[in-house]
């Protein structure tokens, strides 16, 4: 075990970036047409990342799965972006989201790296406007804002429930102008297979041409992950099918430090699992929670009979409604962060108080701000408050224009209409903010070798605030990386065009065949998600929501005869040299029964309760997490051996300086 | 549910295709159309057969990833939603569906239902920003009021997928409603209207190199657009394509 260096500069947390800028060494714009670049990932921290870096002047090679960068997941953000704005007057401040930040994360982030996240967040709303995102608006021409989980203020800037999509967009439009300028090279429908280490630096990627089949070498002097998050090593998540975690999971094969797997988010508004059948699961966005109301029934007898739709949610009187977000967390209610809200659903299920048919939901109920709001319109508009049907009309106008996109999501996907009846929700996975160890340059262990965005582990310790994950991706593609990339890349200026003619790229391309060949002439019994989805049980029910030490070594044991029978059974069908999706399948499956290891390894290590990581052994009499703060103030990074549970662990001491380390409280 | 499906095989863009039955069984109308897809993929690659081809990502009807013209309709009989976000309980038991690839010229077909939609990334280079540098050294956010109207339809315009549903549906191929919700979007907000003259005629350009048709007016595309996209968007594009041409 060692220590790791973060690499944070010296002097006042307020100063840090600016000083840390004004002292890195530049790339003349001469010199940086003589470097290539390549990102993977066109999400919000590809997309913003390769723009930016083309508009810098470098040569960009930018790689996607998708048929177009637009598609990245980080299309369907729904509920916002945070930044520190104060256009409403409320006491916002850089300070107030960095200290959020950090409190909403459960101390277990890096100080320097939130504050620098809160500093330029006012600049990406700024950005983004001048590229056209059609933010909401106010009727005096302002942009509106809206609050999420954990925070006392309106912080949060939207564009309907598509927030993400138009932030996506915007990215996209800025990457099409370096496109059409010849200065990204973009590769669409293909995915890294491998990366190429020369000397110890990262030197390029071997990509495989999800078309063709055809293996293809490309080499850079840097090479910059945005590959996003591995919340589909639970299967069921709210990722989207082709989420994956192979490119961060082959960087750290090759040397790079995996940071905290075990915080993972499971986001506690999301439609509840209908069957065996399901293949993705569907979130309703926490803005919701702005509005809803969440419940279960306060009797037993009256969950029972809903279960079994002898009782409809509607007729049950409010004095048998338990509002227990409420009831538990007055000063936040039903705004709590979402490992709280999470939790507190869960625990009212397993007492036996869940509302569908496999007990598994909870009601988030619009009934009472549709009331407040057409009584509002009533009064606005002059009309009769008294009048029940019209202040319904015009309240669910009201709730429309807000959320309509959601409501109508929810009445295709469960058949029930949203307005008139609560909606069910129960928690599922939704955003891991564990992932690859970088250092304040958002650099790895690999010199060369840069992770952005979900991918790397930095800014939300053990819970991620609402809204904070957009931040994070643009903040980090558009004005963080490009800057701290270039002190990096100032020793390469003589170094000259990288060829892939060497033993490293034949090396790394043998392998990355090998694998392939290997899978296809397999021939096993069961298709590739039979495997995915047994490790996705695996992990939800021992690496869920809550652990213990006995699930964990389970888990472990699970997951290691689980890889072992996929390498002897699984069937890929086709060859090698054509589309064949159930190939690529079967790589990034092979990934996830290795991280799944590591993931529980971690988890059972981590023997404190924090964020999202919630150990049974560690929690108060009231049930609530209980941090240790004495023996688990670190980030754990873990280097691969080659057994995911045998690798080694390395420590990031963290540091509080500026903020007092106390108990969170949202009561 | 027992259904039969047609399903268009065509092994790569060279090959020639045809369609396929394959009768499916044990369908819970609670499934979206693309997991019984995924059942029938695994039966057939658990009987050594090749699993039929599509395109999927999100499954929750954002990405413009999925595809299929679904007994004639593009993303099928559902009416806002995408194939995804389909249901099997919009179906009857017993049903025969038809399920066939978005076809265009400029669309050619890779696998089975998986098509190339590349012509569209080449309308947005050719002008489908604004031309502002990501240096974050531009105005602060509030500097320029915009109108709660002009925001929220450029928003009604900006929620497009580019799935190419209105492409597929168009009897002529056209690409208009993809390319009049772009132009729209920034026509109706002041920052993108500087260069809104070039910005219509260079996308409009690579539309027609594209090989895409023109619009006669049907509207069949608004009616199957999963995103209601509105065909004033198209009619929009023409006012900027004339006032480009004009002044």
């Amino acid at each position: 075990m060692s220590t790791l260096n973060s690499n944070v500069p010296e002097g006042p947390l307020k100063d840090k970036w600016t000083n840390h800028k004004n002292n890195i060494d530049l790339v003349n714009p001469v010199n940086k047409r003589k470097i290539d670049v390549i990102v993977v990932g066109t999400g919000l921290a590809g997309a913003s990342a390769s723009a930016t870096l083309a508009e810098l002047g470098y040569n960009v090679k930018t790689f996607c799965f998708q048929d177009s960068p637009r598609r990245a997941h980080s299309i369907a953000a729904q509920g916002g972006i945070n930044a520190a704005k104060n256009y409403q007057g409320d006491g916002d401040s850089t300070h107030r989201l960095f200290y959020d930040t950090v409190k909403g994360g459960d101390y277990r982030s890096r100080e320097a790296n939130v504050y620098r996240l809160a500093e330029v967040s006012a600049n990406i709303i700024d950005q983004c406007v001048a590229q056209g995102v059609p933010f909401a608006r106010d009727y005096g021409g302002l942009l509106d804002n809206r609050s999420f989980g954990g925070v006392l203020v309106s912080r949060t800037f939207y564009a309907k429930g598509q927030t993400g999509q138009q932030l996506l967009l915007g990215a996209y439009s800025a990457m099409n102008r370096q496109i059409g300028r010849g200065k990204i090279k973009m590769y669409n429908r293909h995915e890294m297979m491998d990366l190429v280490k020369v000397n110890g630096k990262a030197r390029g990627i071997i990509a495989r041409n999800l078309v063709t089949g055809e293996i293809e070498r490309h080499s850079a002097h840097a090479v910059v992950i945005a590959s996003g998050g591995y919340g589909n090593v639970f299967f069921l998540s709210t990722n989207a099918m082709g989420s994956n975690v192979s490119a961060a999971w082959k960087i750290h094969r090759k040397g790079a430090y995996f940071a905290n797997p075990c915080f993972t988010q499971i986001h506690p508004t999301c439609i509840p699992v209908s069957g065996d059948h399901q293949s993705k699961l569907t979130l309703m966005s926490e803005s919701l929670r702005n509005d809803g109301r969440i419940w279960v029934p306060k009797k037993l007898e009256d969950a029972q009979a809903i279960r079994e739709g002898r009782l409809k949610p509607t007729e049950l009187a409010e004095e048998d409604r338990d509002y227990y977000l409420e009831r538990r967390y007055p000063a936040f209610g039903n705004l709590v962060p979402r490992d709280v809200a999470s939790r507190a659903a869960k625990e009212r299920c397993d007492e036996g108080y869940g509302v569908n048919a496999t007990g598994d939901a909870v009601y988030l109920d619009f009934a009472a701000s549709i009331q407040r709001y057409g009584t509002e319109q009533a009064h606005v508009r002059g009309l009769d408050e008294n009048d029940g049907a019209l202040v319904k009309k015009l309240g669910k106008e009201v709730i429309k224009a807000k959320y309509g996109n959601l409501f109508q999501m929810y009445y295709k996907i469960v058949d029930q209409d949203p307005y008139e009846t609560p909606m069910m929700i129960y928690p599922a996975v939704h955003y891991t903010m564990g992932g690859v160890w970088v250092d304040y340059n958002l650099m790895t262990t690999i010199p060369g070798c840069f992770a952005i965005g979900e991918a790397n582990f930095s800014d939300h310790g053990a819970n991620r605030l609402g809204a904070s994950a957009l931040m994070q991706g643009l903040a980090d593609g558009y004005f963080v990386l490009p800057y701290t990339i270039g002190d990096y890349l100032s020793d390469d200026i003589r170094t000259g065009p990288i060829s892939t003619e060497s033993p490293e790229f034949d090396q790394a391309e043998a392998e990355v065949k090998a694998q392939i060949d290997a899978f296809v002439n397999n021939k096993g019994t069961k298709s590739v998600d039979h495997f995915h989805r047994k490790l996705g049980k695996i992990m939800w029910n021992q690496c869920g929501m809550s652990r213990n030490a006995v699930g964990l070594q389970k888990a472990i044991k699970d997951i290691q005869e689980l890889r072992e029978d996929f390498y002897k059974d699984v069937l890929v069908p086709g060859s090698a040299n054509e589309f064949n999706e159930e190939l690529a399948k079967a790589g990034r499956v092979a990934d996830f029964l290795e991280l799944g290891e590591l993931f529980a390894k971690d988890a059972l290590e981590r023997t404190e309760s924090c964020g999202g990581h919630f150990r049974e052994e560690s929690q108060t009499p009231e049930g609530e997490a209980l941090r240790d703060d004495v023996n688990f103030a670190f980030v754990s990074a873990w280097e691969y051996t080659g057994k995911p549970s045998e690798a080694v662990l390395h420590k990031e001491e963290l540091k509080y300086e500026n903020i007092e380390l106390k108990t969170r409280s949202y009561k | 549910m027992r259904l039969t499906l047609k399903i268009w095989r065509q092994e790569n863009a060279q090959a020639k295709g045809a369609m396929v039955t394959y009768p499916i069984d044990n369908i819970s109308p609670d499934m979206s159309f693309l997991e019984m897809m995924d059942v029938l993929n695994k039966e057939l690659i658990e009987k050594g057969e090749s699993p039929v081809a599509f395109d999927h990502d999100c499954r929750e009807g954002i990405c413009g990833m999925c595809s299929m013209f679904i007994n004639g309709e593009a993303h099928g009989p559902d009416r806002n939603v995408t194939t995804c976000q389909l249901h099997m309980r919009k179906f009857k038991d017993g049903d025969t569906i038809h399920i066939e690839p978005f076809r265009a010229k400029a669309f050619p077909v890779i696998r089975d239902l998986v098509i190339d939609r590349s012509a569209f990334d080449r309308i947005q280079h050719a002008g489908g920003f604004i031309s502002v540098n990501t240096s974050g050294n531009t105005q602060d956010a509030n500097a320029i009021p915009i109108s709660k109207h002009a925001a929220d339809t450029a928003m009604d315009a900006a929620a497009c997928i580019g799935c190419g549903a209105c492409v597929a549906t168009c009897k002529n191929s056209s690409a208009m409603l993809f390319v009049g919700a772009k132009v729209s979007q920034f026509a109706l907000l002041p920052q993108g209207k500087v260069e809104a003259a070039d910005r219509v005629q260079h996308m409009v350009d690579q539309m027609d190199l594209e090989g895409f048709g023109n619009c006669t007016n049907t509207g069949a595309c608004e009616v199957e657009c999963p995103k209601g996209i509105s065909l004033e968007n198209i009619a929009r594009m023409n006012r900027e394509l004339l006032k480009a041409k004009l002044f």
